[in-house]
């Protein structure tokens, strides 16, 4: 099976999309001419022309309404934000009209688009450009929200997402672009709102998504050598999210870390924790942990940076305290 | 400076002390050598006295609530003194870590209490032992901890049980336990945790199930509701009861048994066993029939031996279901006889001879064997003048039921012929104790000997 990029798995799902719906397109800063800011849309604009691959002004609020307007007239819009954190302009387009359109017009407006882009801090971007968005976007009803932190889970989500007929946020990562991982080359889609059991363990439960997955690997990787089973749950998706995954693995393993990039305030671990203590009450053995990022705005300097971050060494710490390790 | 008032040791072999009483409200003015509260300890009752002066600001132990030694106990300092760190430092009952600390560090608390106030320099005649000078006070608390060692391995469920109840005397487990422990029959209150804060966790109950049934077994399953009040009422134990049931077990076996015995005179029982014999068949019943009705009744009369042993405290019942020994051909078998006291001598007669023939046939069923308070062994039809019989426990009693016969006796200064009964009691020493077993036997022989007692 061939290894490629997290990027070059992307890429490849806007070209099979594309190819197979012609109402399909994308719009957003720099996706054409200059091939994208993270070169996710390269070669698009060569095959697809200027109709489909469409470079737009520094207008986020914008070219996000102009999608949300040809969704409604029946095109399937894919808006690149060059990350997240400049999706914030856009939020009202986002949460005021994609998402409430199909219940606001008594079911006339189903909105087939997609909102994606990289989210979550890279390195040393700073407080603003360092933000993890997945709470206040799976807090919408209306909107699905997705979360691959591997090349195979990005391209099989990414084609549902643009297949789907209702909005759908799919989170990226700019740390995750240069990853790589098989992707095969026969087609294939992962269905929205299905968990993925990463790893198998019987002893604690890592629930993760998105960039934090390839550290819960890590983690499950160094206490197997210190005779620790860790499981490891990739929700996958956010919004619809696989509670039942989450559920079935915690009656297995009877303790719980939940391991999320964003803060810990209102943050979609606490979400998950609600799930498990209304799921899993009589299983639990020890309280469920939360790993996530300091409650600060990102820090620019290095080492504070690093000490701001979820990481590996915090959440064996974590799953060391819910095993009653000391 | 604040002082902290803790537990001393009053006694030479005390290693914890129970609060009976405090004899000062929070926020009275202390002087120092005041008696602040009265302690039970393994021996006797003692007075706690102030090492410091001050307003007593908080009382940490409760009455009735124990305390090893060395544990805070309350804490004296000037009205407007922040106490917050003292009281927050003491927790609850001790953890295990804690308990395994080296004797120095006990040691040190009670010094810094002392060094609160100064060291009385002429000991107080009327304080006793209570106001030993901390010099020496130190040296027995070193001295008293190598005994640690000497209570036996098999002891550590009732030792640690309290580790789990933390602050409030809210028990502490996860779901999962409390779960897992109800499947398995275990009673988590008698389990220890190895969680923070000695919460019960996973592997406490798994190591309770490999540990076996006798570890925690659950209670026994209640029988249908009482016509009265309560089936039962468990009775804290006493620091003396307590070393009573550790030293005696020490000494003999896992239950130190002693034996009663007395000659009881049969002849009213046999002349009332004819007279009801000529009502008709309807009426006929066994000697032991009237055994059991009688021991049943007496023991209403003292709940103090109608009782269950369950490690860290004593089962009173308030019912009386009756232990019957039975022989079979694969052994001893003792189906019960629920609510006997209650029960005329006809129905015990007809539901003895049953559970006998159940018995014998193998067709008791559990509930039919399990959950008796007190119990009754019979070799009389075998002949045997006398003997001593197994305590089931955790009964605390048995009777054995000898021979029926014929003897010479003293009555009135002349030498008649009566019917003699021998009636050897065993008692569990850590619960009944040897006169509380001969008031038992008076009132079951008075029964006997005027069985119209029994009918009343």
């Amino acid at each position: 099976m061939p290894v490629i990029t997290y990027r070059d798995a992307l890429n490849q799902a806007l070209f099979e999309e594309m190819r197979r719906d012609d109402r399909v397109f994308i719009m957003g800063e720099e996706v054409g001419v200059y091939q994208g800011a993270y070169k996710v849309s390269k070669g698009l604009l060569q095959e697809f022309g200027e109709m489909r691959v469409v470079d737009t002004p520094i207008t986020e609020l914008g070219f996000a309404g102009v999608g949300v307007g040809a969704a409604m007239v029946g095109l399937r819009p894919i808006i690149e934000f060059m990350t997240w954190n400049f999706a914030l302009l856009a939020l009202d387009q986002v949460v005021n009209s994609a998402a409430k359109m199909l219940y606001m017009s008594g079911g006339q407006y189903n909105i087939p688009m997609v909102f994606r882009g990289p989210n979550g801090a890279a390195l040393q971007l700073s407080a603003q450009h360092s933000q993890a968005w997945e709470s206040w976007l799976s807090h919408i009803p209306g909107l699905k929200v997705v979360a691959p932190g591997t090349p195979y889970d990005a391209k099989g989500l990414l084609k549902s997402a643009i297949r789907d007929d209702n909005p759908v946020i799919v989170l990226e990562g700019e740390m995750l672009y240069n990853t790589k991982g098989e992707v095969p080359e026969e087609e294939y889609t992962i269905p929205i709102g299905k968990a993925d059991i990463k790893r198998e363990g019987d002893q604690c439960t890592i629930v993760t998504f998105g960039k934090m997955v390839l550290v819960a690997m890590q983690v499950a990787d160094q206490l197997a050598k210190e005779g620790i089973s860790v499981e490891v749950v990739d929700l996958l998706s956010l919004r619809p999210m696989d509670t039942e995954a989450i559920a079935e693995s915690i009656r297995k393993t009877n303790r719980a870390v939940v391991l999320e990039e964003g803060w810990e305030v209102a943050g979609m671990g606490a979400q998950i924790v609600d799930v498990i203590q209304r799921e899993c009450f009589d299983f639990l053995d020890a309280p469920v942990l939360r790993v996530h990022q300091a409650d600060v705005p990102m820090p620019y300097a290095k080492n504070l940076e690093k000490a701001a971050k979820p990481d590996a060494p915090k959440t064996i710490a974590a799953v060391k305290k819910v095993m009653y390790i000391d | 400076m604040a002082t902290k008032i803790v537990m001393e040791a009053l006694s030479p072999t005390m290693e914890e002390g129970r609060l009976v009483k405090w004899l000062k409200n929070e926020g009275d003015q202390i002087a120092k050598g005041e008696v602040l509260a009265e302690i039970e300890t393994d021996k006797a009752v003692m007075e706690l006295v102030a090492r410091g002066e001050g307003v007593l600001r908080k009382r940490v132990l409760g009455e009735g609530e124990t305390a090893p030694v060395g544990n805070l106990v309350g804490v004296i300092a000037a009205p407007d003194e922040d106490i917050s760190a003292l009281v927050a430092g003491a927790g609850g009952p001790v953890k295990a870590d804690e308990q395994a600390k080296p004797p120095t560090e006990v040691v040190a608390k009670t010094q810094e209490s002392a060094g609160a106030s100064s060291v009385p320099t002429t000991p107080n005649a009327s304080q006793g032992e209570a106001s030993a000078p901390p010099q020496q006070k130190t040296q027995r608390i070193g001295n008293a901890a190598p005994r640690r060692e000497q209570p036996p391995v098999p002891e550590p469920i009732t030792e640690q049980a309290p580790h789990a109840i933390g602050n409030g005397g809210r028990l502490r487990a996860s779901p999962l336990a409390r779960r897992l422990a109800s499947e398995n029959g275990l009673d988590i209150q008698r389990l220890s945790g190895s969680g923070p804060g000695g919460r019960i966790v996973k592997r406490d109950i798994e190591a309770a199930i490999a540990a076996g049934p006798q570890a925690a077994p659950a209670a026994a399953p209640a029988r249908a509701a009482a016509v009265t009040g309560a089936d039962y009422e468990d009775i804290a134990l006493t620091q003396i009861r307590k070393t009573i049931a550790r030293r005696l077990a020490e000494s003999i076996g896992p239950i130190p048994t002693f034996y009663l015995t007395i000659e009881v005179d049969m002849t009213a029982v046999a002349e009332l066993r004819e007279a009801m014999k000529e009502l008709g068949s309807d009426f006929k019943v066994s000697y032991n029939d009237i055994l059991m009705k009688a021991v049943a009744t007496a023991l209403e009369k003292h709940p103090e031996v109608n009782a269950h042993w369950l490690g860290d405290r004593i089962r009173q019942f308030n019912r009386v279901h009756l232990g019957m020994a039975v022989a079979i051909d694969e052994g001893l078998i003792t189906p019960v006889i629920f609510d006997a006291n209650r029960k005329g001598l006809s129905e015990i007669s007809a539901e003895a001879s049953a559970l006998a023939a159940k018995a014998r046939s193998r067709k008791l069923t559990p509930e039919e064997y399990t959950g008796s308070t007190f119990s009754v062994s019979n070799l009389g039809m075998f002949g045997i003048d006398q003997f001593t019989a197994i305590i089931n426990p955790p009964e605390v009693g048995i009777i054995a039921a000898g021979a029926l016969e014929e003897k010479p006796v003293v009555v009135g200064g002349e030498v008649v012929v009566r019917k003699r009964m021998r009636l050897t009691m065993s008692c569990d020493h850590r619960v009944v104790d040897g006169a509380t077993g001969a008031k038992f036997l008076r009132t079951l022989r008075q029964m006997l000997e005027n069985p119209l007692m029994l009918v009343y």
